[in-house]
């Protein structure tokens, strides 16, 4: 005993100076981390004249808002928000609605073709979207709408265009976690339903669609978020500047605001703020979003 | 966007033999549904196939077929018109934009499976332990994640600017010998590679997190019983049980730098030692010129390019969903 207790010592040591370096460690990468983001907020605070005056590596004689009140106010950023929301919306309730309903059909086929179809929403989620960007391009200027669904009668510059694309692209991604989680509930609950007399469809809403809420929940806080940081799609099949979504409308207020970099980063972290809202109130659906997909259930 | 988009990724069967038991002889489920029923599910998924056909699969077979012609955008296409391979020889022969962006998408999948993925799983292994503050330590760097590219692209531009915080701290102001790290053609890539690592490294140290929740405890110690290290016990016993995860790991990190567009695009347009390709497909077709046919052969070969990481993934999908 006397023994194992002399030897345990110097090995408690060890581990305790293991465990020192770890943290040393993990603090210094967390400083790293966290710097580029306090860098901005430190520039977002100090008004143009003090960098300028000072240089920007230098203590802050001023800190104020005036950055962000300033770049709300010409970037006209409330709108953009707006245009936003008129897309990610709708694109999250169409495509969590549509995924949940494919899935559950997926479920009631036979599997040869379920495996077949699966295959096909996955990959075609999983391509690189500027591989079909161009015929999508010619596409979207190609199919006649009637004016009371899009103004100038295309899907091309509309945001019925830019939903629908969101809404094909991610529905992939949405059938495939759905599907799995479908699979995961016990069989007997539809057979149970269907000797109670239920319809199909009352089997869906009644029966399947409320198991399915932590997953929808999960899928519909990561779907916000994609959908929300979206650059690539309205920046090509958006073409009137004014009507782009917020994270595209960056490109061009970039240019706007190129000659005062403390405004710029103000409005980059207003552009962040609602994916940040996500981050400290929704984190556990957005990590088992992220998740979800690469273990099961 | 899709970031990163984003991204789908592989189920992982349970590492113990759970998946093998629970699919034993497969029954006829179903059979009684009614003809209304099928009539339903037909149009539940009939709908949805279309639009994926409609707006993925259509514009893939297009992009292949509009590479075969010089078709500018306008007016039908004609037998005039299929010039064959000649877009490709140009790309490889004559287009100077081509090359580069080709190397600069391989630099940057080289940077994330052996710089920024490795870095993600170590910060996963370390922190799957039990360390106070290991939940904070998470947060942290997941944190980038949630931000899109083009806020990571401008949040960095006050890193790298000539008079932002990376030059400041060696020293060097404008007046003297400032770096442009962004603007110098050879150095920006590098600048815009450790950006883009910011982000990665956070998503995938939360897979893998997720990955090494659902490893046996029994495993690591077994492995301490029979004095293995922490380093052995990782790569002889961990790593190889993580392989499902590995897989969708290294699909979503080619996948994901097969993507870039976002970061280049917004911080100078893809140009002077940003070119991706990418964003040659956009210029080349859409923005500045309305080369559709050029544009559709550089889209081939990044369809070319990440039909590996799909297959790979796909039949991981087959094998772990079919039976």
């Amino acid at each position: 005993m006397t023994a194992s207790v002399i030897a345990g010592r110097p090995n408690r040591r060890r581990i305790r100076k293991g465990r020192v370096a770890l943290h040393a460690f993990l603090i210094t990468m967390s400083v790293v981390w966290l710097w580029p983001l306090a860098w901005a907020l430190l520039n977002a605070l100090r008004p143009l004249s003090d960098t300028i005056k000072n240089g920007s590596w230098s203590w802050p004689t001023t800190l104020n808002l005036n950055n962000f009140i300033n770049g709300f106010q010409q970037a006209n950023l409330g709108y953009y928000y707006l245009n936003t929301l008129i897309v990610v919306v709708p694109a999250v309730l169409i495509v969590l609605l549509v995924a949940s309903l494919v899935a559950f059909a997926l479920t009631r086929v036979r599997s040869r073709v379920n495996l077949f179809l699966l295959l096909m929403f996955t990959a075609g989620n999983l391509l690189p979207p500027q591989v079909i960007i161009v015929p999508l391009y010619y596409i979207f200027n190609w199919i006649p709408l009637p004016s009371a669904v899009a103004d100038n009668g295309r899907l091309y510059d509309q945001y019925i265009g830019i939903i629908l694309i969101h809404v094909v692209f991610q529905m992939g991604f949405c059938i495939f976690v759905l599907s799995n989680y479908m699979r995961t509930l016990p069989k007997e609950l539809n057979e149970a339903a269907l000797v109670d007399g239920a319809s199909l469809f009352r089997t869906f809403r009644s029966v399947i669609l409320p198991l399915c809420a932590p997953a929808l929940a999960a899928l519909g806080t990561l779907e916000f978020t994609f959908i929300y940081n979206d650059f690539f799609w309205a920046l090509l099949l958006m073409k009137t500047g004014s009507k782009r979504p917020i994270t595209s409308a960056l490109n061009n207020l970039q240019g706007q605001f190129f000659t005062d970099q403390n405004v710029l980063a103000a409005v980059a972290l207003m552009v962040a703020v609602p994916t940040i809202i996500v981050y400290i109130a929704l984190q556990r659906h957005f990590i088992r979003g992220l998740t979800l997909g690469s273990t099961k259930g | 966007m899709p970031d990163p988009q984003v991204l789908s990724l592989a189920p992982a069967p349970a590492p113990t033999g759970a998946g093998v038991v629970a699919s034993g002889p497969r029954r006829r489920r179903f059979s009684i549904l009614t003809r209304r029923d099928k009539i339903v599910l037909l149009v539940i998924v009939g709908i949805p196939v279309f639009l994926d056909i409609a707006f993925i699969w259509g514009p893939t077979v297009a992009s292949i077929l509009f590479s075969f012609t010089n078709w500018q955008g306008y007016g039908g296409i004609t037998a005039q018109n299929i010039v064959g391979i000649q877009n490709y020889t140009f790309l490889f022969t004559q287009y100077t934009l081509f090359w580069p962006a080709l190397i600069h998408n391989l630099m940057w999948l080289a940077f994330f499976v052996f710089i920024a993925s490795p870095i993600g799983i170590f910060f996963a292994v370390l922190l799957d332990r039990e360390i106070r503050g290991s939940r904070f330590y998470q947060n942290v760097f997941y944190f980038p994640v949630v931000l899109s590219l083009a806020v990571v692209g401008i949040i960095w531009e006050l890193q790298y600017a000539p008079d932002g915080f990376i030059d400041s701290a060696l020293g060097l102001t404008k007046q003297t010998n400032a770096i442009d790290w962004l603007g110098n053609p050879s150095l920006n890539i590098w600048a815009v590679l450790v950006a883009a690592s910011w982000r990665h490294v956070g998503y995938i140290m939360v897979l893998y997190l997720a990955g090494l929740k659902s490893v046996d405890p029994t495993l690591r110690e077994a492995a301490a019983i029979d004095g293995a290290s922490d380093v052995q016990t990782f790569f002889r016993v961990i790593f190889p049980v993580m392989a499902p995860i590995n897989v969708v790991i290294v699909v979503v990190t080619v996948i994901e730098s097969l993507r870039a567009f976002d970061l280049a695009y917004i911080i100078n347009q893809g140009t002077n030692g940003l070119e991706l390709l990418s964003i040659l497909i956009t210029n080349n077709s859409i923005s500045e010129a309305s080369l559709v046919g050029r544009g559709s052969a550089i889209a081939v070969i990044l369809l070319v390019i990440s039909l590996v990481p799909i297959t790979l993934y796909l039949t991981r999908v087959m094998r772990s969903t079919g039976e």
